[in-house]
């Protein structure tokens, strides 16, 4: 009984230092805390968050210090990473991959003053905000230079985990490759993980052997851009970010994050006390996701078209699930004119009218 | 010029101060590769070795460490004794996949029936049997048809890597889980959470197996007859043919034995710290726990302080990343130096320096 108590006054202990932190901390900068699920230098998303993270720490100066562990597990290893981090004395936490949902909810639910944000998971909590990209937008405008640039009429995927956000790309890349080449086929290779460079060059190797000529990539690295120079004439989009250093060929263009708007919005609450868990979902409208330059390889016509769906879609003209659209298995997904509502896009686990293959399950 | 010269017998002493010397110098190494790198070395040795023991918040890493050398222990265990036999079991990974697949398939079965009396015991019985029996499949081949036990376990780590993938997005998937792949999380089902059993402790049953493990793997080794087998079959395998040992018993007994608590390590893992069959699941606690068995001396106490000592660089390394922005390479290089420094100064075990020339004769 003894011990027991001895061991409860312990743990009391160590939870009073880290809600007592904050209290000396008035003064000092205010750390903002940033788990990464990849190394930042892995040339893609953590290199990006990463980068945007930097851009909130420019932007504040002084005012905050930022405090972040790379390559972490998901698993109990993210918990007691985040453990740390709120003893540490963190008052807010980004936690950038949707494998920490669970121990951000689970170290959330410990350190109630602690404010967390989970990118791309769905659960929130009183002091848990999730955010997220409509990368389905900027993958509109990739289907759409696909299905121009394609030659072969293939268009090789790389696609990571299979998760709706995963899926939902691959969607969005078909419905507008079809619509500007109705002969297009696309090729689906799944690797089940984010980041593997190579895994990734294999996949685009395969790919490019059966007879793709675009490549497209769920993945973060710049592996498959490699394999698409060496191989000479296939066309290659770069992931999270720019990848600018394969320009003008292969890579053709990009989706880009930029999570650093949201960043310095959300350390700014904090700071004014104004932050309040919110479910943010913004796209290219808002300039969470950027469309890097198309490069001169691409025909100027094409080009236009491009940059044309790009504005419509960030202007609210036009959105990339807009009927008449079909499953997979022939039933109907959206009607004439209907547009798809964020929690059936939330949720998509299904493949549209024409994409062969299964989501593997 | 210096010779080494083999001594007649291994030197006691030596086999005891390896392991010393070995930490020893992968602390003066990895300080003077942490320099290199521009961070201070002797902080950086400190907040590894120092901190998550009597640092600030040491009343929070100290249960942590039970939680991550536990496995590790339970692992090194079981490897032990074949590493003492001569069968060199290298897939203990991917043993501990299949325990926790075992375990946690049993407790997803009986959802949402409690009832812990039956479940809990059930999964741990099921997943010592999955580590088992996948440890019998490189048994069994190398019984019958004398391949090799290494290669072959190393190979199943990769297929029981996959198995995980697939049950993570397939029969195992939480169908509340809105599209995204991992199981149910078993720390809210009651009747198969392996919870912590005394609060802010780190003691879950995983503690108590380790600990049992080292206990009868002592007793065993020390006053049993098949310890005595099992090291004479390591240090005379014709010796133990005559004493009537089967070297086919002894290779699936072996085999067996550090399967079945590889895999009862991964059911006690997936039940609790992790709570979810993922594809992130494992973080290679099998491989570790190839140093710590070597680390430890192959004797069950030994294994217990190098357990521990092994954790103390995971947790450590952590907050070395954390800060002193140590990269997280530079942490797992420093952990792999434990082995290369062990093996290497292991050479003072079975020979001996002399310096001056060659015995003339």
């Amino acid at each position: 009984m003894k011990r027991r108590t001895l061991l409860k006054t312990g743990a009391t202990a160590a939870f009073a230092a880290a809600v007592g932190a904050p209290l000396r901390a008035q003064d000092a900068p205010m750390k903002v805390g940033f788990v990464y699920v990849g190394p930042i230098n892995d040339g893609g998303w953590t290199q990006h968050h990463h980068h945007s993270a930097k851009e909130m720490v420019d932007h504040f100066g002084d005012q905050v210090e930022l405090v972040y562990q790379e390559s972490v597990p998901e698993g109990p290893d993210a918990e007691r990473v985040l453990t740390q981090m709120c003893l540490q004395g963190c008052k807010l936490i980004f936690t950038t991959s949707f494998g920490f949902m669970d121990p951000t909810v689970n170290v959330a639910a410990q350190f109630p003053d602690v404010m967390f944000e989970h990118a791309t998971g769905y659960k929130t909590a009183p002091n848990v905000s999730v955010y997220s990209a409509r990368f389905y937008e900027g993958r509109a405008v990739q289907g759409n230079l696909a299905g121009h640039m394609t030659r072969s009429n293939r268009v090789g995927y790389i696609a990571s985990v299979p998760i709706p956000e995963v899926v939902r790309g691959i969607n969005s890349a078909f419905i507008h490759a079809r619509e500007v080449n109705p002969d297009v086929e696309f090729k689906i290779i799944w690797i089940f993980e984010w980041l593997n460079p190579a895994k990734e060059a294999d996949a685009a190797q395969a790919l490019i052997e059966q007879g793709c000529d675009v490549v497209l990539q769920h993945t973060d690295s710049t592996a498959p851009h490699a394999a698409a120079q060496e191989a000479g004439d296939v066309y290659t989009f770069g992931q999270a970010s720019d990848m600018a250093e394969f320009a003008p060929k292969p890579r053709i263009s990009s989706i880009i994050d930029n999570w650093a708007p949201y960043y310095i919005d959300r350390v700014q609450a904090v700071m004014d006390g104004t932050w309040e868990s919110v479910n943010t979902w913004q796209g290219i409208g808002d300039g969470m996701v950027g469309i890097g330059e198309i490069s001169s390889a691409v025909p100027d016509d094409v080009k236009a078209e491009a940059e044309a769906l790009r504005d419509s879609i960030a202007a609210g003209e036009y959105h990339p699930f807009t009927g008449p659209l079909s499953k997979q298995d022939g039933t109907q997904f959206l009607a004439e004119g209907e547009t798809a509502d964020d929690e059936t896009l939330v949720g998509m686990n299904f493949y549209v009218e024409g994409i062969e293959g299964e989501i593997p399950s | 010029m210096i010779t080494l010269e083999r001594r007649p017998q291994p030197s006691r002493a030596w086999s005891y101060l390896s392991p010393i010397l070995a930490v020893l110098i992968t602390m003066v190494v990895g300080g003077l590769v942490f320099a290199a790198l521009g961070k201070p070395p002797v902080e950086a040795i400190r907040t590894i070795f120092w901190d998550p023991l009597f640092g600030d918040f040491a009343g929070y890493f100290r249960p942590q460490l039970l939680v991550k050398a536990a496995p590790l222990i339970l692992i090194a265990t079981g490897l032990s004794f074949g590493f003492r036999a001569g069968v060199w079991n290298i897939g203990a990974e991917g043993q501990y996949i299949m325990g926790a697949l075992f375990g946690a398939g049993v407790a997803l079965a009986f959802y949402p029936i409690e009832a812990r009396w039956l479940i809990f015991p059930l999964m741990v019985v099921a997943g010592t049997l999955g580590g088992l029996l996948w440890a019998m499949i490189p048994g069994v081949l190398r019984v019958r048809f004398g391949t090799n036990e290494i290669l072959v376990s190393l190979m199943l780590v990769y297929v029981a890597d996959f198995l995980l993938d697939a049950m993570a997005l397939g029969l195992l998937r939480n169908p509340e889980g809105m599209g995204f792949p991992g199981s149910r999380n078993l720390q809210q089902y009651p009747s198969a959470h392996n919870a912590e059993l005394i609060a802010n402790t780190g003691l879950h049953w995983g503690v108590i197996a380790a600990f049992f493990a080292v206990v009868a793997a002592y007793i065993l080794l020390s006053r049993h007859i098949f310890g005595f087998n099992v090291r004479l079959a390591g240090q005379s395998p014709r010796a133990a043919a005559f004493a009537g040992v089967s070297a086919n018993r002894m290779v699936l007994i072996c085999l067996g034995l550090s399967g079945g608590l590889a895999g009862m390590a991964g059911m006690f893992e997936v039940a609790g710290p992790a709570g979810q069959v993922l594809a992130s699941f494992n973080v290679g606690y099998g491989f570790t726990a190839i140093i710590v068995a070597f680390l430890g001396r192959l004797h069950p106490l030994g294994i217990l302080l190098a357990g521990m000592l092994m954790a103390l660089t995971y947790i450590g390394g952590e907050l070395a990343q954390m800060n002193l922005q140590l990269p997280r390479s530079a942490i797992q290089l420093f952990q792999g130096m434990l082995l290369f420094f062990l093996l290497a100064v292991d050479v003072m075990t079975n020979f001996r320096i002399r310096l001056g020339r060659k015995g003339v004769a």
